[in-house]
């Protein structure tokens, strides 16, 4: 059977990124292929090739054989390919038929949207997937579960042949979920070629007639799920071993420095507690959404836990704001540094001092000098490139600008370091300074927490690995416990018992 | 940044001295020494209130009340005035006020998280309406005034007049501020990526009320140069002006979205916009080219400055779409 949609050889660079290296898929029509992989293999990206968002670098897209590009988002929907997101991208304000028909309305007369054609459309589509909705309903009325039906009666308005569901049952209920799965059923019957991603293994094996397993960019294995088996699977996304050297020093783990108790928050995460040593790094892994990042933020004051608490050094500290966690010793480095960590604009040594400035201003005025040479001191330490401490950190490489976020923190001199996804879209050199700077910072006594998605860095570096999954500590694993294959499964949730 | 900053402060610097060539061939009188101070002097209420105005761009937002905020501490002082309070007390005053109104403004958008176009939009209106109030629209004129409070702003020391003297000790006093004092560096880092400056434990609405503050106690000392100067106050003074203030930052390269600007650019813009109003008149050209010039300068300055961010912009949403 011709595959409806083919891709074959497909790369895409950013800087700094090679996030596809000569990648394959093939979607038939009425069957389900599921994308499998880590965080980070590339899915996202294929997905927005698939719908015109992104071009790729190199390799060619076939549709019924004909190759095909998509310059555009529209000309993706033209070719019969569409995509549910991960947040469904909606228009709140419209009704459900004018989200269902946006950019490609019926026209009646003089060209004006034919309003009453629109709302029978939209009424017949949803008739068609079973869904009981008002055409004329505002979006914003409407519950998550819903909107992913009206976004999928969108991919039918289109006459679609190719619907991406990405991560669809991340945000719904038990009985969603199962609506959702019939729903995929009458897609299929209907002889739609589907791409499903997700992270859930129950659900890929309910509903996937094939698999595509990507890895690190690159295309690993594909085939009928039938014919493999969950630890075949996860083998083959972490699949690996171990290639890169990490420069983990063996550090003198000392008392314990933090200890979270029964930290909890209405929707993010429930039931924290761990405890962290001098001297450790500390691992968390866990898929995209676990709410390891939303722990942490609690942790530094960004959000306030709903309960729980925390003690650094055997003293209760309640912390409430950024200042109250950088002065009990905590500091976090963001994830998004874009977004949370550097201000571009401000030169380099100024983001350094930014949460210092107190100790580099006399008598309410800053100490240009002293500014300097904090800023000095501490991005010499991180072998931070930079023509001068005086360029805007916006013009420096992301690896570059990784290092002034983790020189602004450690001048606040913190007692807990707290690394989100550290090596994130970085280059490999730069990936190396930071490890061999955490090690180093661990040797000296801090106490460091690492929250990574990447498994061969959580293994090369932690003394102890924490997974979380879905807002709570799944498994917790230390010395030979620590495997690739331990770690995913207690992340998917494959195998509970023996892994807690 | 620096040094596109500093190119586009360079540009602007030629652009006034352009235009003074330009005038000098029709007007040589336009650039005698004597006649630049004069311009100088009065451009001195549009050069405070437009660092005030910078302060509050720099954080993102906008203070569309200091017109109205003038006009209303300028007619309080005269009404002070009247009352025989003596001028330090009523300069302190006046400041005070300026700043009270200014910190309205700051924690209507600090607290309640209103967009501050919407909060200068609304407190503007308020402020011109208390003057209405407390006046029931009456003027206080010249003869009202006791000379001593007149005479202030115009009296001369060392070749130059108080308030042109009052005007250089703001900029010296914003020059400091903006590069040596943490509040400062709050305001370009707040402006510049507020979810940083929260990281960085900055607040972002303290910053932003901060600089509302500054707007406001400068707008409150404008009000009374400006009353006892024109020697006339009433409800409608400065109507508008705060439109030119937003001009001179914007001619000055202070961006709209934040986060970049400086003391020098907005000294510049409202020196160019001051010389274009006291130029085109001596030369002839009519009150509607002078609008039609501003305009030009205010769109010129706008997509010079898009230029200068074009790139890295684009550079910004790559990153950002390969995050998501």
């Amino acid at each position: 059977m011709q595959p409806v949609l083919s891709l074959r050889g497909i790369s895409k660079s950013f800087p700094g990124v090679r996030a596809l290296d000569g990648v394959q898929l093939d979607l038939h029509p009425g069957q389900v292929t599921a994308l499998i992989g880590e965080n980070g293999a590339g899915k996202s990206t294929i997905v927005k090739i698939l719908t015109g968002i992104y071009q790729p670098d190199e390799g060619t897209i076939a549709v019924d054989g004909q190759p095909m590009t998509f310059p555009t988002a529209q000309a993706a929907g033209v070719a019969g390919v569409t995509a549910i997101h991960q947040e469904t991208v909606l228009f709140d304000e419209l009704t459900v038929a004018e989200n269902i028909f946006i950019g490609h309305a019926p026209r009646g007369r003089f060209g004006l949207i034919d309003r009453a054609a629109m709302v029978d459309g939209a009424r017949r589509l949803l008739a068609g997937i079973g869904a009981d909705l008002d055409p004329k309903a505002r979006l914003r009325d409407l519950g998550i579960a819903s909107r992913h039906l009206v976004a999928i009666a969108r991919a039918l308005s289109i006459d679609a042949r190719v619907v991406i569901m990405d991560e669809p049952t991340a945000a719904l209920s038990h009985k969603e979920i199962h609506e959702l799965y019939d729903l995929v059923e009458t897609l299929k019957r209907q002889g739609k070629a589907i791409l499903f991603i997700s992270h859930k293994f129950d659900e890929i094996f309910r509903i996937a007639d094939r698999y595509t397993v990507f890895r690190d960019g690159q295309f690993v294995a594909e085939g009928q799920m039938a014919e493999v088996t969950e630890a075949a699977l996860v083998q083959m996304m972490v699949g690996r071993a171990v290639d890169q050297i990490y420069p983990k020093r063996p550090a003198e783990i000392g008392p314990p420095v933090l200890t979270v108790a029964g930290y909890s928050h209405p929707t993010e995460f429930e039931d924290i507690g761990f405890t962290l040593h001098r001297g450790e790094i500390l691992g968390f892994y866990g898929l995209v959404g676990a709410g390891r990042s939303e722990v942490m933020q609690a942790l530094f004051g960004i959000t306030r836990p709903s309960k729980g608490a925390c003690r650094v050094d055997n003293e209760v500290r309640v912390i409430r704001s950024t200042a109250e966690a950088v002065a009990a010793g905590i500091v976090y480095v963001p994830e998004d540094r874009g977004r949370q960590g550097a201000v571009k604009g401000l030169p380099i040594f100024q983001n350094v001092t930014l949460p210092s400035l107190s100790r580099t201003s006399r008598a309410g005025f800053l100490r240009l000098a002293e500014e300097f040479a904090l800023a000095r001191d501490y991005t010499q330490r991180l072998d931070l490139r930079a023509a001068s401490l005086d360029q805007d950190v916006g013009l420096l490489s992301g690896g570059n600008q990784q290092k002034v976020v983790i020189a602004k923190w450690l001048a606040t001199r913190p007692r807990i370091i707290i690394l989100d996804e550290p090596t994130k879209g970085i280059d490999i050199g730069s990936k190396a300074a930071v490890h061999d700077f955490m090690s180093e910072l661990a040797a000296q006594g801090l106490a460091v927490i690492m929250v990574s998605s990447e498994i061969p860095e959580v293994l090369g570096m932690s003394d102890r690995v924490i997974v979380m999954r879905a807002g709570r500590i799944a498994a917790e694993f230390s010395g030979a416990a620590m495997t690739p294959e331990n770690l995913v499964r207690a992340a998917v949730g494959i195998g509970e018992g023996e892994a807690a | 940044m620096n040094a596109l900053l500093k190119s586009r402060e360079a540009i602007l610097a030629l652009a006034i001295l352009i235009l003074l060539a330009v005038i000098a061939s029709r007007f040589p009188g336009f650039v005698r020494p004597g006649n630049l101070a004069n311009v100088l002097t009065d451009t001195a209420p549009l050069i405070i209130l437009a660092l005030g105005q910078m302060a509050v761009i720099v954080t993102k937002c906008i203070d569309l009340s200091v017109a109205a905020n003038l006009a209303l501490c300028g007619m309080i002082s005269a009404m002070l005035n009247g009352a025989g309070v003596p001028l330090p007390l009523i300069l302190l005053a006046v400041i005070a006020l300026g700043a009270a109104l200014g910190a309205v403004n700051g924690l209507l958008v600090w607290k309640l998280s209103i967009p501050s176009i919407v909060v200068t939009l609304g407190t503007m209106t308020i402020y011109r309406g208390i003057i209405f109030l407390l006046t029931d629209g009456k003027w206080i004129n010249a003869h009202q005034m006791s000379e001593g409070f007149k005479a202030f702003p115009r009296a001369v020391f060392l070749g130059l007049p108080v308030m042109t003297w009052i005007a250089l000790a703001i900029v010296a006093a914003f020059a400091l501020i903006v590069s040596r004092t943490p509040l400062g560096r709050a305001l370009f880092a707040v402006g510049g990526n507020p979810h940083a400056a929260v990281y960085a434990g900055i607040s972002v609405g303290g910053t932003q009320a901060a600089a509302f503050v500054i707007s406001g106690a400068l707008a409150g000392l404008t009000g009374y140069l400006w009353v006892a100067r024109y020697a006339v106050a009433y409800v409608d003074i400065a109507g508008g002006f705060e439109l030119d203030v937003v001009a001179a930052c914007v001619i000055g390269g202070v961006a709209i979205a934040g986060g970049a600007g400086s003391v020098a650019g907005a000294v510049m813009g409202a020196l160019f916009l001051g010389i274009v109003k006291n130029a085109l008149p001596v030369i002839g050209i009519s009150p509607f080219w002078q609008m039609a010039i501003s305009g030009s300068a205010i769109l010129i300055a706008i997509a010079f400055n898009a230029r200068g961010q074009g790139p890295a912009g684009r550079i910004i949403l790559t990153k950002a779409e390969h995050r998501a």
